[in-house]
């Protein structure tokens, strides 16, 4: 019965993240160098931008019992298209054109990725582990093809934008977070969709039982994640103002299950904490910063991911009995 | 005489509900005994402490002549109880040699499983039944019959002293009934005890020697068969008898006569797979059309048919102008709802909301442009929760937290909200207490007053026998007779029932 | 196959037809890529082309037990990477140290995951990616995230590049294992429990089948497997490499369900497992042909696109034979 204990309104499990997240900003402001200053800030929040994209994302996939093992390779072949629009005869003929789809395209492309994710999973009946695992190899795969594995280098500060730009000083895709973070927590709390999401995740047989359109939702979840994580893909490339189908969004499917996860998702489905997530990926990227920081290798702070991950899911059992 | 079970003063709660108090069962050697009672009176729960599923809170068992401290299925089988659960237990994509012998193969070098040997043995063990198949098919390519009969030659194989039989017959045709008692029959005459559960009390008379009849987690009687009859058995299950009859009187169903209006829905001759192969019903607005039948009868596959959950193969269904609804999207478009048997897992979302529980099917309607229109949504459920007497919290309640019988409550909310012409409601009294039981009995005759054609099915008795303006009795997925009221009594339709011959086409 | 004494030929086929469909296919590409290519039966060819795949054989059949569990783990190509490099700094030792120190690693990230599978309850595919994770971190922290060569004066190599009888070294212990595998799935009560899992793990349970230790064992045996492949990979290319493995989960389990393995668990069969892994890498060998003769000119990108595209198709004719089994054995 804790399960339902609230403080302040707030389910108890919220609290937890809170917990650690204080736990690892006092311990950051006493032992790591430069903690508290504005530069740092700047930096953690241009990295954990696109976890938490992506992260919201995954969370709308698990809230309905799914995974999506793609959004690291969605993010490659997104990243990979946008030098491809732009910087083609066409793009540098109409840099503004271009630079417009060179966004919309690759997020459009994206969401195609999406809709294969989610035909697999709703229609053709799929696990979501299985049917996600394909793109997971061929979606970096078909990256690479396009790049013929180069490194694409440009200069477009237009593009570039996404990831170096600043809003009354702090950077673009932090705002784009929070709005992408405002307008999903509307559509969960206030929509049919998000009214149906959850009864699928919660208990599928009793949401199309009563005439939930199970499919069509479920597909839309995916298409979503997809496209966030196409977004995502772009701001990596507009940061580093290069486009490596190799490593953009390496590993990002870990990262944004392990944020969803310590936000509070339940991998069974039913919940879609998006705040959570974002809370989540705060965490992630404070954990991955105070190992840096502090000289503990960016290898070992892999190790110390898998263990959070196992941690959280194993601490959700707890819940789920509460 | 020594009994070979005995389980004395059992107790089990699940979460501070108890399923189990002071239940008591003896089972003698060679003997076949018959466990019965209505759906949660605790039959299932009784053999899980026996097979060691389930860990008593009290109680003693004591199995061939020594104390019982079984903790786990194996530990079961070794001490030479084995179970034939309900759902099949067996593994079909595997042989049936390996179904017959896993855990237990015969070895060569003491590690590699000597298949010959094993055939052979599953062989000979189906023999002794007059059972001869090829052992080295999937078990899931022969019928459940067979199915069912390896999983007793698995028993039989293992030594077991006590085999334990949850509905054998439920899924099996007369012919391989035959078949199964036969066997039944084979394992008393090797003096093994069989514990056999069943709905069918027709069965009991012939194969049993003595009945445990259960109710509300006790034994109340353990009758000799021969020295009993139908009527006894069954009034022991519902525990009614005349005084409480009177006493307690009649459901809150009967006694209106509202006007019976325009045609519903007329199905003819439809059949949807084999659990539904032949179902004829008409109703008409402002009566109750009472489905009976015995577990597995098809009673649910028609609800399913006519909600358009299960296509129909054969026959025809018409809802005025319009066929069977593709869904239940479209069924409940065209003002049909169906209120599911499985509260559990085909009804509530748990960790949602009493108000989103309570407008789940209605959310395209209480929507503009994809967005929840909360106002209207909290007017409507406020005036649910006032009108069906919800006792909740706040509508904002989790419902895993309210009680069976007010889960109940929302769910029949979530289809009356939707305005139904046709209301089909599949055991909506089951596992709910006594005063909710009424109060969901009085919501379903107002909402027939209001011209609402109701199809309700439902294992009570009296719910029927006092509710239904007619009952279409069904059987093995057929729909066989009719009865009219005025003038249907229990025991006609005990009759209709149990003492159809199986099998039997009208 | 059960029962030598009344063999039936037509029988045997259509209960196989799965893994029936792959061993035609395969023979049909050889074929192929005989009349086609003029070095394609050559020594060199047959020779380079089994060593490389060995290790890709071992991963699928180690694969293929967890995946009959209805299981799955995502963490062999790491933890392959791993033991490549643990090999590497073992081969100064010579294999006598090699080999089991390795295989004793990978065995060690099984260990990991059945724990984290059985007694945590984590469900397969989390546990796996983290220990993916875990094997990756691990094996760049103790390589430095270099590669590490190995010491090519012990006999360490000879696993990956020595011969006998004209075959690869690595390709005899991969038939060896496969042989003993076999015999481990069709002939002793661990190898048949793991099918009844995959088939039911509730009826397993009730039936009284040792269910973890059966699980335990499918996770500790892929996770060998890996290791075995990470000394292969570390001996057949001097050198110990943390950053390999990366989408070698994606073959094997392509290689297991190509070969008629149901994803769902409770079939699959060992040796059509092998002719899967054998058919996926003749695929590349084959378009390595074509790019040699020009007629095309495919990046090795393509690769993981194709690798995809097969597990795609693969994954569409099943879920037809998953569907078709779920209505038969329905209730």
């Amino acid at each position: 019965m804790t399960g339902t204990l609230k403080i302040g309104g707030m389910p108890l499990r919220f609290h937890g993240g809170i917990a650690a997240l204080i736990i690892l900003l006092v311990f950051n402001a006493l032992f790591t160098p430069n903690f508290l200053q504005l530069q740092t800030l700047f930096v953690n929040i241009s990295q954990v931008a696109t976890i938490a994209i992506v992260a919201m994302g995954m969370t709308l996939v698990i809230a309905t019992g799914g995974i999506d093992l793609s959004v690291g390779a969605v993010m490659a072949l997104a990243g990979a298209l946008a030098p491809l629009i732009f910087l083609s005869d066409f793009g540098v003929a109409n840099p503004a054109l271009g630079v417009a789809l060179a966004i919309a395209i690759p997020v459009v492309v994206a969401g195609l990725c999406g809709v294969f994710n989610g035909w697999m999973v709703a229609v053709v009946g799929v696990q979501p582990i299985i049917a996600t695992l394909i793109l997971f190899i061929s979606g970096r795969g078909i990256a690479q093809v396009l790049t013929n594995g180069n490194l694409q280098t440009f200069s477009n500060p237009a593009f570039s934008t996404l990831g170096t730009g600043k809003i009354l000083g702090l950077p673009f895709q932090g705002w784009l977070a929070l709005v992408i973070a405002i307008v999903l927590s509307l559509v969960i709390a206030r929509s049919t969709f998000g009214r149906y999401l959850l009864a699928i995740g919660g208990n599928e047989k009793a949401a199309y039982l009563s005439g939930g359109p199970v499919k069509r939702v479920k597909i839309a979840a995916y298409v979503i994640c997809a496209m966030l994580a196409g977004l995502a893909g772009l701001i990596v490339v507009a940061i580093n103002s290069a486009s490596d189908a190799a490593r953009n969004g390496n590993l990002m499917e870990l990262d944004a299950i392990a944020a969803a996860v310590v936000g509070g998702a339940l991998l069974q489905g039913g919940r879609a904490p998006i705040f959570g997530a974002v809370l989540g990926a705060v965490i992630i990227q404070l954990v991955k910063y105070t190992l840096l920081a502090n000289g503990v290798e960016d290898e070992v702070a892999l190790i110390a991911k898998a263990a959070i991950i196992i941690l959280a899911v194993w601490l959700q059992q707890f819940r789920r009995r509460a | 005489m020594t009994s070979l079970v005995s389980m004395v003063g059992i107790e089990k709660s699940f979460a501070g509900v108890p399923a189990l108090s002071k239940a008591n069962l003896e089972v003698a050697p060679g003997e076949i005994h018959a466990l019965i009672g209505q759906n949660g009176a605790g039959k299932s729960t009784m053999i899980k402490v026996l097979t060691g599923v389930y860990r008593r809170d009290a109680g003693t068992v004591t199995f061939a002549g020594a104390e019982s401290q079984v903790s786990s299925p194996r530990e079961a089988q070794e001490a030479g109880i084995a179970t034939i659960y309900q759902e099949l237990n067996l593994v079909p994509l595997r042989s049936v040699t390996e179904n017959i012998v896993m855990g237990y193969e015969p070895k060569k070098f003491g590690i590699f499983v000597n298949w010959r040997e094993a055939n052979a043995r599953a062989r000979k063990i189906l023999a002794r039944f007059g059972i001869d198949i090829d052992v080295t098919e999937p078990l899931g390519s022969y019928s459940t019959a067979i199915q069912q009969l390896v999983a007793i030659a698995r028993a039989v194989s293992l030594d077991a002293k006590l085999v334990i039989m949850d509905e054998p017959t439920s899924s099996l045709d007369t012919s391989e009934v035959e078949v199964l008692f036969g066997v039944v029959r084979e394992l008393k005459n090797q003096g093994v005890s069989v514990l056999y559960v069943s709905h069918f009390l027709d069965e009991l008379f012939r194969i049993c020697d003595r009945v445990t009849t259960m109710r509300d987690g006790k034994n109340v009687s353990t009758r000799v068969v021969s020295e009993t009859t139908k009527l006894e058995l069954i009034a022991d299950m519902l525990g009614r008898d005349k005084d409480e009859i009177a006493a307690e009187g009649m459901t809150e169903l009967g006694g209106a006569h509202a006007e019976r209006g325009d045609v519903l829905v007329e199905a003819a001759a439809i059949a949807t797979g084999p659990r539904l192969s032949h179902f004829d019903l008409k109703l008409h607005r402002g009566e109750i059309v009472g489905l009976g039948g015995l577990l597995g009868s098809g009673r649910t596959e028609a609800a399913r048919a006519l909600f358009g959950v299960d296509g129909v193969k054969s026959g025809q269904i018409h809802f005025g102008d319009t066929g069977q609804p593709s869904g239940p999207g479209e069924a409940i478009g065209q003002k049909i709802a169906f209120l599911t048997e499985d509260r559990k897992a085909e009804g509530i979302v748990p960790d949602m909301s009493v108000r989103e529980n309570l407008t789940m099917a209605l959310l395209p309607k209480l929507s503009r442009r994809g967005q929840i229109d909360f106002a209207r949504e909290r007017a409507l459920v406020e005036r649910f929760i006032k009108s069906l007497g919800i006792k909740t919290a706040h509508m904002d309640q989790p419902i895993r937290e309210l009680s069976g019988g007010n889960q109940q409550k929302v769910l029949l909310g979530r289809w009356l909200a939707t305005e139904p012409n046709i209301l089909i409601l599949d055991e909506p009294t089951r596992g709910v207490d006594v005063g909710a039981k009424r109060e969901i009995q009085a919501v379903i005759r107002d909402t027939v007053e209001k011209g609402v054609g109701v199809l309700l099915i439902s294992s009570e008795f009296e719910e029927l026998v006092e509710g239904a303006d007619r009952i279409v009795v069904m059987h093995e997925g057929r729909s066989v007779s009719e009865l009219q009221n005025p003038g249907i009594t229990e025991n006609a339709l005990v009759n209709a029932l149990a003492g159809d011959d199986r099998g039997a086409q009208p | 196959m059960l029962d030598q004494t009344a063999f039936d030929l037509r029988k045997y086929l259509r209960r196989n037809s799965a893994s029936f469909t792959v061993w035609v296919a395969l023979l049909a590409l050889i074929t192929f890529g005989l009349l086609r290519y003029d070095n394609f039966g050559g020594a060199y060819n047959i020779s380079s082309f089994l060593n490389y795949n060995a290790m890709f054989i071992a991963i699928a059949l180690g694969m293929c037990f967890v995946i009959m569990t209805g299981g799955i783990d995502l963490s062999v190509g790491s933890v392959a990477a791993f033991t490549s490099v643990v090999a590497a700094y073992l081969s100064p030792y010579g294999l006598e140290v090699a080999i089991p120190g390795a295989v004793a690693a990978g065995v060690g990230f099984g260990a990991i995951n059945a724990f984290c599978i059985i007694v945590l309850n984590i469900p397969p595919f989390i546990a796996t990616l983290a220990t993916m994770l875990g094997a990756k971190g691990g094996a760049l922290v103790i390589s430095g995230a270099q590669t590490i060569s190995v010491d090519w004066g012990s006999n360490f190599t000879k696993l990956g590049m020595g011969q006998a009888f004209g075959l690869p070294w690595a390709i005899y212990i991969v038939i060896a294992l496969t042989l003993a595998l076999w015999v481990v799935l069709e002939k002793t009560t661990i190898g048949r429990t793991v099918l009844a899992i995959g088939g039911s793990e509730d009826a397993s349970t009730l039936m009284g089948l040792k269910v973890n230790r059966a699980k335990a064992f499918a996770y500790m045996l892929s996770g060998g497997c890996a290791g075995l492949a990470g000394l292969f990979l570390a001996s057949g290319f001097g050198a110990g490499q943390p950053l390999e493995g990366i989408g070698w989960e994606l073959s094997a389990i392509a290689s297991v369900v190509v070969g008629g393995t149901l994803l769902t668990g409770g079939m699959g069969s060992i040796p059509a497992t092998v002719a899967g892994a054998l058919l996926l890498g003749l695929v590349f060998n084959v378009l390595n042909f074509e790019n040699g003769q020009g007629t095309i000119s495919f990046s090795a990108y393509w690769q993981m696109v194709i690798r995809g595209g097969f597990l795609f198709l693969v994954i569409l004719l099943q879920a037809r034979v998953i569907a078709r089994h779920q209505k038969g054995f329905g209730a």
